[in-house]
């Protein structure tokens, strides 16, 4: 017998979980964040309904400060798959003014992005959304199931999680209650970047090193993606090569100095690099217990 | 839009290697040591990136129990509510890789109380590291580990007897602890265990041989974990089976069935039956994304054609032709109980495979996990194992966890609660009327004799009974109506009738029975046992 390769595996699982879910969920909808865990998700949903389309939309949560290459890269990609696309924009935020220079950056993810999930999932009636989070990312993601069950108000109760041996999901809820489902829970950043290579899986420009004007902010680099982003006194926009480890809204994503340009040479910078991923997202780093926080509250 | 520049030949090669992924997980006590072991791996590894580094020197200082040294159990500890219980409450899924193996760690929790979280931890693991505190010896929570651990099909342990800077490294304390280890666990059927002497808070004999135990002519743990043999045994190169996941049609032009290859292989052309149906048919694609297969193998998750119209869902199994893999709708298996309220037999829906069945169950003994040794009990209590019978209220494809780790599994949930109360195995699998699945004799209701003649939960001996009796008895009608009418005509006619009539009948009478037990949500062999009520 051949063995399957460590991809492979990783492959068989996703797909199995992706299925799962259509096959018990009535209304399952797949959260389209652009970044490479997306492209990955999404990659592996079309391989799993093959010769058909995935039986279900994506969603994808507008927060109106996303980098624009994103939002360009994510309308030809829909295109080209010919799949249904929702995005959804917190309005009421939006009116508001809510947004990260002003609000700060736990104000603007809580409204833009966590409050903006929940309308958009209460709006549809979703029943399960399938996201790119990797139990890797972060210390809470560690314990969080793969099918990791919701109340209807959204909550995230880490102590009554359900055991989830060999693959058998319990997939059975309550009116009003969702599922949160991980395919990717057991692949690791490299392993997302070896897949990317591997399958041909096309990702966003920004991934890979360039001239782009940056300014030092914080102690990140921050790319001024359009002029909603006023600088402040002293500050100075410098042609830098750069590049993103993670791509979100553009004022709270940290570039790299780097001049990977290639996918071999992100694959061994991410290889030598002894930084951790979300280290160039801030939002992160509000109190030691910050991320289990924010997911008890909703956020993804 | 691509990404700029495809990989080097030597770099896909480098990508396709095979099983270079090892899955384990590590359990032992309360404070055995178990998360700093595992925050040695990663920081020995490398896996540990700085600003996650830099965070842990915070933490260490603000929770940690090393003074002003690093407190690397903090690395795996990860939800507020167990950093300031100092305990690890649920499994953590933990990822490193050295340049010849990927890991995948399912650190699980210690405490009696998380029993459930470990097993889940052990069900997807290829091997095992049980620690042991030298000070301590062999607990009943290392049994306890080590019985659950072997339940769910681990075969491969490692004990990792830990704290050996406590006890001056004794070689003497080491071997002893190894000697009652396997006399402990020589009924459990590993087939290989490994005692490592380390101190997981110093790094011995992790990354490397430690000086301080020149007579341990072993291997360093992570050497071991990189090159530890977990093959499975070769499968039968003409088994098939695919539990049947979801069906694929997105137009009026392709049926395919998706699934999880769960043992063997599908090529094409290959001659298959469906379960519990039996109808056969042949494979004619295997379709994926990037075009057709001729083959595809064990765990990987696949589409197939099949060649006739014929009909399959979810639940149901596709076989290889002469596979022998029964139907019944009764069980005997282990299972651990994981709900709170103690072990009740009604109420319950059984998940295994791609299948969900109502479901009861009668619990028969209690496993000590101490001793191994089984009593009488009619219930379990929460973290309780015990031998259960369990009944479906229709049939399933099911085999014994021996055979099949996908077809062998299960799992209960309770109805009006929707929480998962049990994982269990399967031991013994009891074939029932509708379908013994090798002695399929017709495409169309290859069943219909065996239902007519077999009574519900079946044995060869009840079925033979039961043959016996009906062709005594109308020989009976047929001797009575031979006095009664003169006429061996009529007698024979009478007898051959009586017994097709009766057969026909007693279906009927089934069939109308079991709809209205299952209004009532009942299990009708539960009241035929009188068992439950």
């Amino acid at each position: 017998m051949i063995q399957l390769t460590h991809l492979q595996k990783l492959e068989a699982e996703a797909i199995h979980i992706i299925r799962e879910v259509a096959a018990t969920c009535e209304n399952p909808v797949l959260l389209y964040s652009i970044g490479k865990d997306s492209a990955v998700l999404l990659h592996l949903a079309m391989k799993a309904f093959a010769p058909g389309k995935p039986p279900f939309p994506l969603l994808h949560v507008d927060t109106t400060w996303k980098f624009r290459e994103m939002i360009a890269f994510r309308d030809a990609r829909i295109a080209e798959l010919g799949l249904e696309l929702l995005v959804h924009v917190n309005e009421e935020g939006r009116a508001a003014g809510v947004n990260p220079f002003a609000s700060g950056s736990r104000l603007h993810t809580d409204v833009m992005k966590t409050q903006a999930l929940r309308q958009a999932l209460d709006k549809y009636k979703f029943d399960a959304a399938f996201g790119g989070a990797r139990r890797d990312e972060e210390r809470s993601r560690a314990k969080e199931r793969i099918f990791s069950l919701r109340t209807p108000e959204h909550r995230w109760d880490p102590k009554s999680q359900r055991p989830e041996p060999w693959r058998l999901f319990n997939t059975r809820k309550r009116p009003g209650e969702s599922f949160r489902v991980f395919p990717l829970s057991n692949w690791t950043e490299a392993d997302v970047w070896d897949y990317v290579a591997l399958e041909k899986i096309p990702v966003v420009p920004l991934y890979f090193a360039k001239p782009r004007p940056v300014v030092a902010r914080d102690g990140m680099l921050i790319m001024r993606d359009d002029d909603r982003m006023e600088l402040r006194a002293g500050e100075e926009i410098e042609m830098r090569s750069v590049r993103f480890r993670t791509l979100g809204c553009y004022p709270l994503t940290g570039a790299v100095e780097s001049t990977a340009a290639t996918l071999p040479e992100i694959i061994a910078e991410m290889r030598s690099s002894r930084v951790s991923e979300r280290q160039g997202r801030l939002i992160d780093h509000d109190g030691g217990a910050s991320m289990e926080q924010k997911k008890q509250e909703g956020y993804f | 839009m691509n990404a700029p520049l495809a990989l080097q030949a030597h770099e896909v090669a480098a990508l396709t290697a095979p099983a270079a992924l090892l899955r384990f997980i590590t359990c032992g006590s309360v404070d055995d040591g178990k998360s700093t072991l595992i925050g040695r791996l990663l920081y020995d590894t490398g896996a540990v990136p700085e600003d996650q580094l830099a965070a842990l020197h915070g933490d260490s200082r603000r929770f940690g129990t090393q003074g002003d040294a690093l407190d690397l159990a903090l690395l795996v500890d990860g939800l507020a509510a167990e950093r300031e219980q100092g305990i690890t409450i649920d499994v953590a899924y933990r990822y490193f890789s050295t340049p010849r193996r990927a890991f995948i760690v399912a650190d699980t929790p210690g405490h009696e109380q998380y029993t459930r979280n470990m097993a889940t931890g052990a069900s997807g693991a290829e091997l095992a590291i049980i620690l042991v505190d030298a000070r301590k010896g062999v607990l009943a929570q290392t049994r306890r580990h080590s019985f659950i651990v072997s339940m769910v099909g681990v075969r491969r342990v490692v004990v990792a007897i830990n704290k050996m800077d406590l006890v001056g490294f004794d070689e003497g304390v080491f071997n002893a602890i190894a000697e009652s280890y396997r006399a402990a666990t020589r009924h459990l059927g590993f087939d290989e265990i490994v005692f490592i002497p380390v101190s997981a808070l110093r790094g011995d004999n992790i990354a490397s041989l430690s000086a301080d135990t020149p007579w341990y002519a072993g291997r360093a743990l992570i050497d071991h974990l990189e090159t530890v043999d977990v093959t499975p045994a070769a499968a039968d190169p003409l088994a098939l089976r695919m539990p049947v996941q979801w069906v694929n049609r997105p137009n009026a032009q392709f049926r395919g069935f998706s699934g999880t290859i769960a043992n063997g292989a599908a090529r094409i052309g290959q001659d298959v039956k469906i379960l519990p149906s039996g109808l056969r048919t042949r494979i004619s694609g295997i379709v994926t994304a990037a075009g057709d297969r001729a083959e595809a193998q064990q765990d990987e998750a696949v589409t197939l054609v099949l060649e006739d119209e014929v009909d399959a869902s979810r639940g149901d199994v596709i076989v290889a032709a002469q596979d022998i893999t029964p139907v019944a709708r009764v069980f005997d298996g282990r299972l651990l109980w994981m709900s709170e309220r103690a072990a009740s037999g009604q109420g319950l829906i059984l998940q295994q495979g791609m299948s969900t069945a109502n479901a009861a169950i009668t619990v028969r003994t209690q496993i000590d996990v101490n001793t191994f040794a089984e009593r009488p009990s009619e219930t379990l209590p929460v973290n309780g194992i015990g031998r259960v019978r369990v009944r479906a209220e229709k049939p399933l494809v099911m085999a014994t966890y021996a055979q099949d780790r996908v077809l062998g599994a299960f799992i209960l949930i309770d109805r009006l609660t929707n929480e998962t109360v049990a994982l269990g195995v399967i031991d013994e699998v009891n074939p029932v009327d509708l379908l013994a699945s090798g002695g399929a004799q017709s495409q169309a209701r290859p069943d219909l004799w065996r239902r007519l003649l077999a009574p519900a939960d079946d044995t060869p001996e009840t079925l033979a009974e039961a043959v016996s009796w009906r062709i005594v008895s109308a020989l009976v009608v047929c001797a009575l109506a031979a006095v009664l009418t003169q006429s061996a005509v009529v007698a024979l006619l009478a007898g051959v009738a009586d017994f097709i009539v009766r057969l026909l009948l007693r279906a009927a009478h089934r069939d109308v029975f079991r709809r209205v037990t299952a209004l009532r949500q009942v299990d009708p062999d539960q009241i035929s046992d009188g068992g439950g009520i």
